[in-house]
């Protein structure tokens, strides 16, 4: 694939229309190969909008209910850096959706980024990209395919989501005014992604460079909107994430800043042209350097293999850990000061300086919780991954068992996660404990971060059994139940849903800690359920037959 | 001594596809066996029951006196595999993966390892990505090649090598034999297998359907005979066996072509005993004729 060198220079290419032959028919292949995943993700966005939306609406009827809810809200930093503030008290859309906006922004980034390297680099990759680029294709028309099919995509959802929220009784002009804010990030994502695809030569390169611009872009907003005194707001401009804030939904939309996500999508799009023209295919922008003859001493059992393959990804995860950590640790000292007088009542019920703390830190450590969790369960499917690019057949033949193969994989993912728990709470407590001047924070962080790993334990087994019993399914399923697990546990509470149903979440069981006292039932609970589903998994992948 | 590997009654679906239909297989210690057959005929499928990596529906299975579905760990450390479709971690080196597989399977004998190396001429710093197909195969011919397995079931191990390559490929695959190896080697490369083969089982629709050494399997097969003579005998398309008989002017006689069938050759003989035969060319069957005389049905169909 590589071998084929066919570097161009602008200069040389043809001209610029007939760069973009066929991409009427790859936009065509990648709409009919995302029938069923798109529209499924396009929906579970619109619902959980519009679903937030509508359980709110009639909670706070009046303006003075909302500006109240709103000052309690504002007054809570750690909801304001999580969640972005909210902008405007006074209106119905603003307080509904919260919860919403930039989280939810920087969800429609990250599915931007996913489809992007779905659509380039990933078919690159498998080269599909080769057998296509053989017939008449231009050298533009995978991206630009790819580019389009994205797009229109996100300005379908934001198209729904406005819809959605006008159904669940939000006025037209603020629910266009909101979709148009989650495309603002949509669209950006989707220009940084394109750029990602040329500057690295595997789809999980792409994915991790463009969500590592994603996380980063969420932690500047963060940063921005938990400044005490909102003395950083203006950092916000910074994120491609803080731009959905700008677009200030429901309040006084400021349609310029959909313009300034076109134009920076533009501008990436541009730069992402310009490599294509600039790189061989299957190559990133680096040339690949010759590696090692023979294999290092690590690199032996299937536990060697599998720590290789997963070292890159881990470390970024672990800096992205240890980073979060720090500034979250920072922002607990800060908390009283955030505080003003209008929801001192509730800050004094919450149990003052050392409760709302404790919350804060609690609240923090049940999203890393989930987050790691991610992390679990995209290292365990490498465990699919190998099977279905057929390199586990190779192994498999050799004396490596499948109990081996798997429990390698599943070491990696429980173990990776264990390693990211211990470096947040390193980092976290350390952070917290300087910040406050109060060593009493190592023994909380400590008990916040290990109760998290049950829970993430779930959620391995979970993927596990997937795994072992519907392969084909197993990615699609395993997203869709953290997904599901996710959205139950951030809005479930809000649509009202009964309590067997929020129950059904892994996470819903983790205690909140500090603050809660912890259940060593409740624990233990999770950790035979953990236990049950590995052994079911274990047996499933070990009975069935291998797929190609 | 009990053969390497014993397949009586082997059946395989994939949902409604029979892959495999009561097939029977026998491949004697120490011999090269061609397993032989058209894309699709279940060489791939029979190969990966046998290194237990499914699972089978029925029949009997033994591969070195053990059940390849129970006995992974220690029946592995006998055997190497060569799959048909070689993939490689894009960010591992090729020498990387021969010495991984070779660790798993106990240890690597370097010497060997690297003398295969410059033989096949891989370069083995080159990240996965970055081989050829050719190469990629390359790669997991090395790490078959290197070990000291007693059995090599090698599924189209030579596709994407060049002619150079494929005779260095035979020369490696001679000198295992010599060292008393098994080889089980599925192929549609006809010469490859009649180079290589002590015999050969063809495969069709997931059953054997014909098993032996090339000799046995000669005698279903026709010689090809061109003969020069001053008179044609009469009669000669009569004779039982003898098939397509042409004659044209050569000279001042006939040029006779016909096709004959192995056992009928005598009788041929004989009746050109008085023709002033002063020329003749035979050529022996190739597998491919056997080969085609087997599939010559579905050719027709698809005709």
């Amino acid at each position: 694939m590589a071998t084929t060198t066919l570097t161009r220079r602008t200069a040389t290419v043809a001209a610029p229309v007939a760069r973009f032959t066929g991409t009427g028919h790859l936009v065509r292949l990648a709409l009919r190969r995302d029938r069923v995943l798109v529209p499924i993700w396009l929906g579970v966005f619109v619902m959980s909008a519009a679903g937030s939306a509508g359980a709110t609406v009639g909670l706070y009827p009046t303006e003075a209910s909302r500006v109240s809810v709103a000052a309690t809200i504002n007054g809570n930093p750690s909801f304001a850096a999580l969640y972005g503030p909210i902008l405007d008290p006074t209106s119905m859309g603003q307080v509904s959706l919260f919860k919403m906006s930039a989280m939810g922004a920087a969800l429609v980034g990250l599915l931007a980024v996913f489809l992007v390297a779905r659509h380039t680099r990933a078919e690159e990759e498998t080269g599909r990209t080769e057998l296509l680029g053989a017939g008449v294709v231009g050298r533009w028309a995978p991206l630009s395919a790819a580019l389009i099919v994205v797009a229109g995509a996100l300005v379908v959802l934001a198209l729904l989501t406005a819809a959605g929220l006008v159904g669940a009784g939000l006025d037209a002009v603020g629910s266009l005014s909101f979709g148009l804010s989650w495309l603002v990030t949509g669209l950006a994502f989707t220009g940084i992604a394109a750029v990602a695809a040329q500057v690295a030569s595997t789809s999980r390169g792409t994915k991790g460079l463009a969500a590592g611009v994603l996380g980063l872009a969420y932690l500047v907003r963060a940063v921005a909107d938990g400044s005490p005194n909102g003395d950083l707001v203006g950092l916000r401009w910074l994120s491609p994430v803080g731009w959905s804030q700008e677009v200030h939904a429901f309040s006084n939309p400021r349609w310029m800043v959909v313009g300034l996500a076109v134009v920076f999508a533009a501008a990436m799009v541009a730069l992402a042209y310009a490599l294509v023209d600039r790189r061989d295919l299957g190559a990133g922008l680096l040339p690949d350097r010759a590696g090692t003859a023979t294999a290092p001493r690590n690199l032996s059992g299937p536990f060697g293999l599998v720590a290789r393959l997963n070292r890159g990804f881990l470390v970024g995860w672990a800096l992205g850990a240890a980073l979060l950590s720090m500034v979250m640790g920072g922002l607990v000292a800060n908390i009283g000061g955030f505080v003003d007088e209008n929801s001192r009542p509730f800050f004094e019920a919450l149990g003052g300086q050392q409760g709302l703390e404790d919350a804060f830190m609690a609240a923090e450590w049940s999203l890393i919780g989930v987050f790691f969790a991610a992390f679990a369960v995209a290292t365990l499917l490498r465990l699919r991954g190998e099977e279905s690019a057929g390199r586990a057949e190779g192994l498999l033949a050799s004396p490596l068992t499948r109990w081996g193969w798997a429990s390698a994989h599943l070491t990696a993912a429980l173990g990776g996660a264990v390693a990211l728990l211990v470096v947040a709470g390193v980092f976290g407590a350390f952070s917290t404990a300087r910040a406050t001047g109060d060593d009493a924070w190592w023994g909380k962080v400590a008990g916040a971060a290990g109760v998290q790993f049950p829970a993430i334990a779930v959620l391995a087994g979970l993927t596990l059994v997937a795994i072992a019993f519907i392969p084909r399914w197993a990615v699609g399923v395993s997203w869709g139940l953290f997904t599901a697990f996710f959205l139950l546990g951030e809005i479930g509470p809000l649509l009202e849903l009964p309590t067997w149903m929020l129950d059904l979440s892994p996470f819903a069981h983790t205690p909140k800690v500090p603050g809660e006292v912890v259940s060593a039932a409740q624990l233990g609970g999770l950790v035979a359920v953990a236990v049950a589903l590995v052994a079911i998994g274990l047996v499933g992948y070990r009975r069935r037959d291998l797929e190609a | 001594m009990s053969p390497v590997i014993e397949i009586t009654d082997l059946s395989k679906a994939f949902g409604a596809v029979r892959a495999l239909d009561h097939l029977d297989l026998t491949v004697e210690r120490g011999e090269v066996h061609g397993f032989l057959g058209p894309n699709g005929a279940g060489k791939t499928t029979t190969l990966r029951v046998l290194l237990g990596l499914l699972r089978a529906d029925g029949g009997a299975v033994r591969i070195l006196d053990s059940d390849p579905w129970r006995d992974v760990a220690t029946l592995h450390r006998r055997l190497a595999y060569v799959p048909g479709d070689v993939a490689l971690w894009p960010n591992l080196t090729g020498g990387e993966v021969i010495d991984l597989l070779g660790r798993l399977r106990g240890g690597v004998d370097r010497t060997r390892r690297d003398a295969l190396l410059e033989r096949f001429d891989l370069d083995p710093t080159k990240k996965g990505r970055a081989y050829s197909k050719g190469n990629r195969q390359k790669v997991a011919l090395v790490a078959a090649l290197a070990s000291d397995a007693e059995l090599l079931l090698l599924d189209e191990p030579t596709s994407g090598l060049d002619p150079l390559m494929e005779e260095v490929f035979r020369q490696v695959v001679a000198e295992r034999k010599a060292e008393g190896a098994t080889m089980l080697l599925s192929s549609h490369i006809l010469s490859e297998a009649e180079a290589l083969s002590d015999r050969v089982s063809i495969i069709r629709h997931g059953r054997v359907v014909e098993s032996g050494t090339l000799a046995q399997l000669r005698h279903l097969t026709r010689t090809a005979i061109t003969v020069d003579v001053v008179t044609v005998p009469a009669g000669l398309a009569d004779v039982p066996g003898v098939h397509d008989v042409r004659v044209e002017p050569h000279g001042t006689g006939a040029r006779v072509t016909c096709e004959v069938d192995s056992d009928a050759l005598p009788t041929l003989v004989d009746a050109l005993a008085g023709a002033g035969v002063h020329g003749l060319t035979s050529a022996p069957p190739t597998l491919e004729e056997l080969f085609l005389r087997h599939y010559s049905d579905d050719l027709a169909g698809v005709r």
